[in-house]
């Protein structure tokens, strides 16, 4: 096999070739700015954990504990679900659609790396969960007092539940977006999904309360340990007792999390499809 | 292998379960030549295309772009192919000119994109959304997108379907102008007219098999082909005659009139009367 390749054309391709992190931040910009420009998702994604957590307010007003406010418990699970929601909703609803346009196959038929795709996915989760969850600790403070977490041992735990709770519902949501077979059949695949773990995790019940064997379901996946990281970063330390396993458990926490991360990495690189069924 | 070859397939097979798809397609496709690639739907075009293009797999046989196997292609091997997919993804918040720059940063030699946008005649629309333009205009930006890696080879699916006959002259004078800076271009068409008038050589597939490759003017053994001499009798009546020799027998009714025959026409079949005598016989 003889090359083709005349030397010019190689001497530019090695100088104007923009680097893999050029490549990654440019795919996320427009992501962004896809993002943004489509104002109901901004809105709906963006809104959702913030009226959950104003409807909660309003419905509940005594304490769970002493000292431990309805809002402040479950601020933990609003700020889960929301992360859950721009990751693993927002990815399992859009991917779909964008296989269905086309858009997928377009980008295969260019020199792209196949992971920038998903690179660009992950830096516009990344930037509109953390937009979303600061303005959510932002309404909380300003309508009922919600206490930030005091040391800065709370706040590298409230980190790197976030990043691990992320990535682990990205991964999940660009894996079983290859279920859906068409555009509009994402949010079916997914709502239902989302919803369960919703109810079952301890968002919108405190966790104890809820059936033991409901309890063992859950502790299967990602989002109620999510939710129990972060109960660790806003409720105090005497809470832990409440906890089924009477403590955070937070090495748990990173144990399963980092599971559900390989899970998800596995299943998007076995199961993953950039074109539709119908186009083989 | 070849290096005047931009394309070469032997013995190309595909089959979606028992329907066979491909079945045993062998095609070369020069450098730098047009060749376009006519066939009903249903034919194989569009999957012998998008083996080509490295989007599916084939079940057998060889096949060689640009040096490369598409199903394991060289590193280099996307910047140096353009392809213009058929009605496909839509970028609804982006403006014309946002995706053509984006996709120009996938590619090591990219085209300046302002003058891509212009070249494609979507200068006064490069700042619109996407989700405002027409279809015409939507399959300028497809071709916009195809052509801004500045590819050696082109492929292009049925480029022109929905296109007003003036803008389907401006997009084959497009096609003209990048044939003649050397690039190689496949094109799949439904319109027999855009092939006269753009390829060099043209292949008919159908039924899943080439069955015949030639330039526009030979195919068919269109040369060859029998003239229809037509007349008016004296009566009034049309006569039409097929003849191998359709000068002799116009010379023969000028003598038999005496000169100016009325209502005279010698036509010879058109590429799509060939084409569909073609594809009839399968």
């Amino acid at each position: 096999m003889t090359t083709t390749l005349k030397p010019a054309t190689a001497a530019r391709a090695a100088s104007r070739q923009p680097g893999p992190l050029a490549l990654a931040l440019r795919q996320g910009r427009l992501e962004l700015t896809q993002f943004l420009r489509s104002r109901e998702s901004v809105v709906f994604t963006m809104g959702f954990p913030i009226i959950m957590i104003l409807i909660f307010a309003a419905i509940f007003d005594g304490e769970i504990a002493p000292g431990v406010s309805f809002p402040q418990y479950f601020i933990t699970g609003m700020i889960a679900a929301g992360l859950m929601t721009v990751s693993f909703q927002n990815l399992g609803i859009w991917i779909p659609i964008e296989r269905d346009r086309g858009v997928l196959k377009r980008y295969r038929g260019t020199p792209m790396p196949k992971w920038v795709y998903f690179a660009g996915k992950v830096i516009m989760v990344v930037v509109v969960g953390v937009i979303e969850t600061a303005l959510l600790l932002a309404v909380s403070v300003a309508v009922f007092d919600l206490q930030l977490p005091g040391t800065a041992t709370k706040w590298l735990t409230f980190g790197w539940v976030s990043v691990l709770g992320i990535t682990a519902c990205t991964l999940c949501g660009i894996a079983i977006s290859s279920l859906a077979r068409t555009a509009r059949s994402g949010s079916a695949v997914v709502t239902p999904v989302a919803l369960i773990l919703q109810f079952t995790s301890g968002v919108f019940f405190v966790f104890t309360q809820l059936p033991t064997w409901m309890q063992q379901v859950a502790a299967l996946f990602p989002l109620k340990w999510m939710c129990q990281g972060l109960r660790s970063v806003f409720l105090p330390d005497t809470f832990a007792g409440q906890e089924p396993g009477g403590s955070y458990e937070l090495g748990r926490v990173a144990l399963v999390l980092a599971a559900w991360c390989v899970i998800g990495l596995l299943l998007c690189l076995g199961t993953f499809r950039w074109t539709t069924r119908r186009d083989g | 292998m070849d290096n005047e070859l931009a394309i070469v397939a032997r013995g190309l097979r595909k089959a979606y379960g028992k329907n066979v798809a491909v079945a045993g397609v062998d095609l070369e496709v020069r450098q730098g030549e047009v060749f376009a690639l006519l066939g009903p739907n249903g034919a194989g075009k569009t999957t012998t295309v998008e083996i080509l293009e490295g989007y599916r797999r084939r079940d057998a046989g060889e096949v060689s772009v640009l040096d490369s196997d598409p199903a394991a292609p060289a590193a280099n091997w996307r910047n140096r192919i353009g392809i213009v997919l058929q009605g496909v993804g839509e970028f609804d918040e982006l403006s014309v000119s946002e995706l053509v720059h984006h996709f120009a940063g996938f590619y090591a030699d990219a085209d300046d994109p302002e003058k891509v946008i212009a070249r494609v005649g979507l200068a006064d629309k490069a700042r619109a959304r996407t989700h405002t333009l027409s279809g015409g205009q939507k399959r300028r930006l497809d071709v916009a997108l195809g052509i801004i890696g500045r590819p050696e080879l082109l492929f292009l699916d049925e480029p022109t379907t929905g296109f007003d006959p003036e803008a389907r002259r401006e997009f084959w004078q497009l096609i003209r102008d990048l044939a003649a800076a050397g690039t190689t271009i496949v094109l799949t068409t439904h319109y027999l007219d855009e092939a006269e008038a753009l390829a060099d050589r043209v292949g008919v597939i159908a039924g899943g098999r080439l069955i015949e490759v030639a330039a526009p003017e030979d195919l068919g053994n269109r040369q060859q082909a029998h003239a229809t001499v037509s007349w008016r009798t004296p009566e009034g009546r049309t006569e039409s005659t097929e003849s191998a020799t359709p000068t002799e027998l116009v010379t023969e009714l000028a003598a038999r009139f005496g000169g100016e025959v009325p209502g005279l026409t010698v036509t010879r079949p058109t590429l799509e009367d060939i084409y569909l005598q073609m594809i009839g016989h399968r």
